[in-house]
């Protein structure tokens, strides 16, 4: 059972954290820094094999592949923003939690840009 | 995995403590802050690989080039 060991992990570290944290705050950032890192990459094997399955659906109802990259690309950003602007919150950082999350979410846009262009060729060519 | 680079870092930290109290109370200040911009580095030394090799695994995943 991963999920066993995931808990127990999250536990024990944030026992040494705030152990940690009341003497030397810097460097209890950095070790839930790491143990966020830990965690997100042992649960990323498992993300894998369910894009693949998805893209698998995809093809399989030939749905075009960019909107499906486009969309994977989103959710990739999206993930690594949040990763970053919670640590930021975390650290008391509010601020530049917030400029990381405005980042991420104009790259978003930038990157849905085919797609909101697709729609829009479809609704000018349904108009007429 | 390596969960025991969790307790190594928390370790390293209990200890640099320590001696940053020692010293504090030896009167040596400047050495106390020294010894805690050390510890400071080198557990940044320890965590950046693991953040590099996370986004790199996050790139893998979603496709992201």
């Amino acid at each position: 059972m991963e999920i066993i060991r995931i808990v127990g992990l999250g536990l024990i570290a944030t026992v040494l954290v705030v152990i940690i944290k009341q003497q030397r705050p810097e460097l209890a950032i950095q070790l839930s820094i790491l143990v966020g890192a830990i965690i997100f990459t042992m649960m990323l094997g498992k993300i894998n094999s369910v894009i693949s399955f998805l893209q698998e659906m995809a093809r399989q109802s030939n749905i075009s592949l960019l909107y499906m990259e486009t969309i994977l690309k989103i959710i990739g950003v999206a993930y690594i923003a949040e990763f970053g602007a919670q640590i930021c919150r975390d650290a008391g950082e509010g601020a530049i939690a917030s400029k990381v999350e405005f980042a991420a979410k104009v790259i978003v846009i930038v990157l849905a840009i085919p797609v909101i262009a697709a729609v829009f060729d479809y609704l000018l060519k349904l108009l007429p | 995995m390596d969960t025991e680079l969790i307790f190594q870092l928390a370790g390293i930290s209990i200890v640099i403590t320590v001696i940053y109290t020692v010293l504090k109370q030896a009167g040596r200040d400047e050495f106390a802050f020294s010894t805690l911009l050390l510890g400071i580095v080198v557990v940044l030394a320890m965590v950046i690989p693991k953040i590099a090799d996370l986004f790199e695994t996050v790139r893998s995943v979603f496709r992201i080039y």
